[in-house]
């Protein structure tokens, strides 16, 4: 019984972070100057070009997505079938970059592109504001993400069965795909959950890496509030926050159903 | 061996330290009208633009009144805004641009200046105070602190042609090596300038028109910056680019190969003033800042460092023909003629953030 209290401090917590914001974005999406009303939001689910930056926030995520896992798949493969103490030490590598601050991080991308990588090359003009740059940084930004779940998984794999597989006929080939990768399934799921939903939502990168050429939603949703808020305009924003919100949640129920039919089957 | 090192580092930083010390004594030249402060003490939070002012200065002030001051920075007049708008805001003084400070005067969120505690107000020229007259009837609730044209910046190894419109903005020949300026008044505003418009247009035809324009242009177009735009220039990493005339000014004294134009369609001029907001607390630390920043001797230091142009009658004085007779820094009056300042918009400022928003998004 006594042992409830110690949930105490995240319960509080997560009022105070998670549901009180979360009950704001609700409450000035649908409240305009103290009223009740649907016509901001009607105004924002009609702007065509709210959608248009929302489709291309999605294909940028889908493509950091796809980007990361097939980098990172390899990279988790052959470590997790190498000696524990060697791989215990290149995934420490992996994640040295990561102790330092993300956004510290982009800005030192952005001088490599703007300054560092043109004049070596001899490029007159800069690297950064294109696409390409804009996905470059974030896939580095978010492998880590997706090598590490992959990485426990694949290492906790019974090596017994893939020497089942071998024993009854089955080549490298077909073992990797029969056996390993349904297997790995799992890591797959949370890799690219953990991968696509702060891609989705990147704004940093994009701010500091596409010159302001790629605004992305959550670029869109700082713009509604940086020039709208103003003037006391909260609604747009808390609008597609909320959009953005369901995007992120269609996502996780989708990787959530694929994990399920892995490994039970029952649900749903 | 190490024992010396570290005894000529500790030299070194001692000396340094003793340095930065020294400024910031009081001498008998710091102050031009032998202003004696009195010791005020308390805070001062000020809200101001990055790199906007000699931050000795500040030290200086603090030296003088006993005031402890808490310096932050802003990157937008919209985001100033947003700040000075919460229940609680602490801000005792803020340096907003001419047309948010009209919207302020029009929502009442400004306090009345007394200009008794201003004796240095009588510094600024005249000529200056009659502009900003027009969005602060009888300059009631702020002062003007500086003040410039919006222009373009460009690297004369990669433009030789002399820059005397807009046009040069939209030409194929420089893709890619073009920047804009990443704010909705002054983007939008200069390309209505270009098209022959109003920058203060109620047309909705004509915001279209300069929608239209700019997503037209994002192909040519290298990106969007903002304080960043003068380490792009003075690295040669661009051939041109729409900046304020005192980040231009800065930028061409680092660099030769750079030059500023105000197209002949015209521009805008604009003025940034120091205003104290409804619910500041340390007023009376807050006039002895305004009036500190008017003295002649002071704000000639502050417009030397930071490079933008002072509305201070008493500093121009005292600059050196380097600022004064730069036609970056002191615009000639042609140039001012055919410039226009920004004007608050009021409900009608929906339609320009609708198109921002449809010019930003576009690629």
């Amino acid at each position: 019984m006594k042992r409830k209290y110690f949930a105490y401090p995240y319960i509080v917590w997560m009022i105070l972070f998670i549901v009180v914001p979360m009950f704001f974005i609700f409450y000035y999406a649908f409240n305009v100057d103290g009223t009740w009303t649907f016509r901001k939001c009607w105004e924002t689910l009609t702007d065509g070009q709210k959608w248009r930056v929302l489709l291309m926030s999605v294909e940028i995520a889908f493509g950091t997505t796809a980007i990361c896992l097939l980098l990172g798949y390899p990279i988790a493969y052959i470590l997790s079938n190498m000696k524990k103490t060697v791989a215990g030490f290149i995934s420490v590598l992996f994640f040295v970059p990561m102790w330092m601050n993300f956004v510290l991080r982009t800005y030192a991308w952005r001088a490599i592109l703007e300054y560092a990588l043109p004049d070596m090359l001899g490029f007159k003009t800069t690297l950064t504001g294109t696409v390409g740059a804009v996905l470059m940084v974030l896939v580095y930004d978010f492998l880590p993400f997706m090598v590490m779940p992959l990485y426990n998984t694949l290492s906790k794999l019974d090596k017994s069965l893939l020497e089942a597989s071998r024993d009854l006929g089955a080549d490298g080939k077909k073992t990797f795909f029969r056996v390993v990768l349904p297997l790995s399934v799992p890591g797959i799921v949370s890799g690219v959950t953990m991968v696509f939903v702060p891609a989705i939502t990147a704004f940093t990168v994009p701010a500091l890496i596409g010159n302001g050429n790629y605004n992305l939603y959550g670029n869109e949703i700082e713009q509604a509030f940086k020039v709208l808020a103003g003037k006391g305009d909260y609604s747009i924003g808390s609008t597609m926050s909320i959009i953005l919100l369901i995007c992120v949640l269609i996502s996780t129920a989708v990787m959530n159903h694929f994990d399920n039919d892995k490994e039970g089957g029952s649900i749903l | 061996m190490k024992k010396i090192l570290c005894l000529v580092l500790a030299f070194v930083l001692l000396s340094a330290f003793a340095a930065c010390k020294s400024t910031v004594e009081v001498d008998e030249n710091t102050f031009a009208d032998g202003d004696q402060y009195e010791t005020i003490g308390g805070e001062l939070n000020v809200l101001n633009w990055g790199e906007y002012i000699d931050p000795e200065l500040i030290e200086l002030f603090e030296a003088e009144t006993g005031v402890k001051v808490n310096y932050i920075e802003m990157t937008s007049n919209e985001e100033m805004l947003i700040k000075l708008r919460s229940s609680d805001s602490p801000y005792d003084l803020c340096f907003p641009s001419d047309y948010i400070i009209e919207q302020m005067i029009r929502e009442d969120m400004l306090q009345p200046l007394d200009m008794s505690k201003i004796p240095n107000a009588k510094n600024i020229d005249p000529k200056m105070t009659e502009i900003t007259n027009i969005f602060d009837p009888g300059n009631k609730y702020s002062l003007p602190y500086m003040w410039g044209t919006v222009g373009i910046l460009y690297n004369t190894t990669m433009v030789d042609e002399p820059v005397t419109s807009w046009g040069i903005l939209w030409d194929e020949k420089y893709a890619g090596q073009i920047y804009m300026y990443d704010s909705l008044r002054d983007s939008i505003g200069i390309t209505l300038k270009y098209l022959g418009y109003e920058m203060n247009t109620r047309s909705e035809e004509e915001v279209a028109a300069a929608r239209d324009k700019l997503i037209e242009q994002a192909p040519l177009r290298k990106g969007w910056g903002t304080d960043d735009l003068r380490a792009t220039m003075e690295n040669g990493k661009a051939a041109m680019c729409v900046i304020y005339s005192g980040d231009a000014f800065c930028s061409m004294d680092a660099v030769e190969d750079l030059a500023y134009a105000v197209p002949d369609e015209g521009s805008n001029v604009w003025f940034d003033n120091v205003i104290i907001p409804k619910t500041a607390k340390n007023i009376e630390a807050a006039h002895a800042f305004i009036n500190f920043l008017n003295d002649g001797n002071i704000a000639a230091r502050n417009t030397e460092y930071i490079y933008y142009s002072t509305p201070n009658k008493a500093a121009m004085e005292r600059l050196d023909t380097y600022f004064t007779e730069n036609e970056t820094y002191n615009p000639p009056q042609e140039v001012l003629d055919r410039c226009e300042i920004f004007h608050d918009l009021g409900d009608f400022t929906d339609v320009f953030t609708k198109a921002w928003s449809a010019i930003k998004s576009a690629n």
